[in-house]
């Protein structure tokens, strides 16, 4: 139901969602940033523009790693997502909680300039 | 119009649960955005169900049911047999709190409180009903 690829550019690790992310399959993203984390990443990108649906799971997930993140000065960006997806970060107001940029190009400037 | 569909409580399923109501509205629904937060909100329901009142038992079963009037709001129906999981009785945890908590739940019920004017409970014939009801212009 989702698939995540994980690739590395330019010292940043992206995770591209392929799918859909609800209760059943919300372990999957958490794992694949678990393992980013643990790998030691300071820069993670994540690439929403597969990403079909998510449900307050998958939202939660990205919840749970922002004290982390903060804790240990990793930054995460998330782009390209569907109006609809975007739109249920938005409901939530999650938008102000996590970084969010429409395009790679401009998510890659946010990384760089937050890691700076 | 009526549809309706009846689903194991395994979370395996909800992906079913989606199909359908993205099926039933497609015609009746024209925002993308607007179905996609039915969709969700439905999703939402039923995963509080399969997980707090079912503990996620295949032979455990719900009924969606969804009436589609000429005018007037949407109206959604989960049926159960099982325990009451009344999400008005829920306090929404602040954003802040979940955040600090690193808790992955608790985003559900706003969710569903923020997409649905209305969510109310009744009892038919010994079932439980969580009625969910939305105006879509």
């Amino acid at each position: 139901m989702v698939h995540i690829k994980r690739l590395q550019e330019e010292g940043a690790d992206i995770l591209a969602i392929v799918g859909e992310i609800d209760a059943s399959s919300s372990i999957e993203l958490d794992l694949a940033i678990a393992k980013s984390v643990g790998e030691g990443f300071k820069k993670i990108l994540v690439d929403c523009s597969a990403l079909e649906y998510i449900s307050s799971a998958g939202l939660g997930v990205f919840m749970s790693y922002i004290e982390e993140f903060r804790d240990k000065k990793i930054v995460m960006v998330l782009y390209g997502m569907k109006e609809k997806v975007n739109n249920t970060f938005q409901i939530l107001g999650l938008a102000d909680l996590l970084q969010i940029r429409p395009t790679k190009q401009e998510a890659k400037k946010l990384l760089n300039e937050l890691s700076a | 119009m009526n549809y309706r569909h009846k689903i194991g409580c395994s979370l395996e399923n909800l992906k079913g649960i989606r199909d359908f109501v993205r099926k039933s509205l497609r015609t009746h629904v024209a925002s993308e955005v607007v179905l996609n937060e039915i969709i969700l909100a439905l999703d939402e329901m039923c995963s509080n169900l399969m997980i707090h009142a079912h503990h996620c038992n295949p032979d455990h079963f719900l009924e969606i049911k969804i009436d589609v009037p000429r005018k007037g709001k949407l109206v959604f129906e989960i049926i159960d047999d099982g325990e009451m999981f009344d999400i008005n009785k829920f306090s929404e945890p602040s954003l802040d709190n979940l955040v600090h908590e690193k808790r992955k739940g608790g985003l559900g019920i706003r969710l569903v409180k923020s997409i649905m004017d209305d969510v109310e409970y009744l009892t038919r014939n010994g079932r439980f009903v969580c009625r969910l009801s939305k105006e879509v212009k």
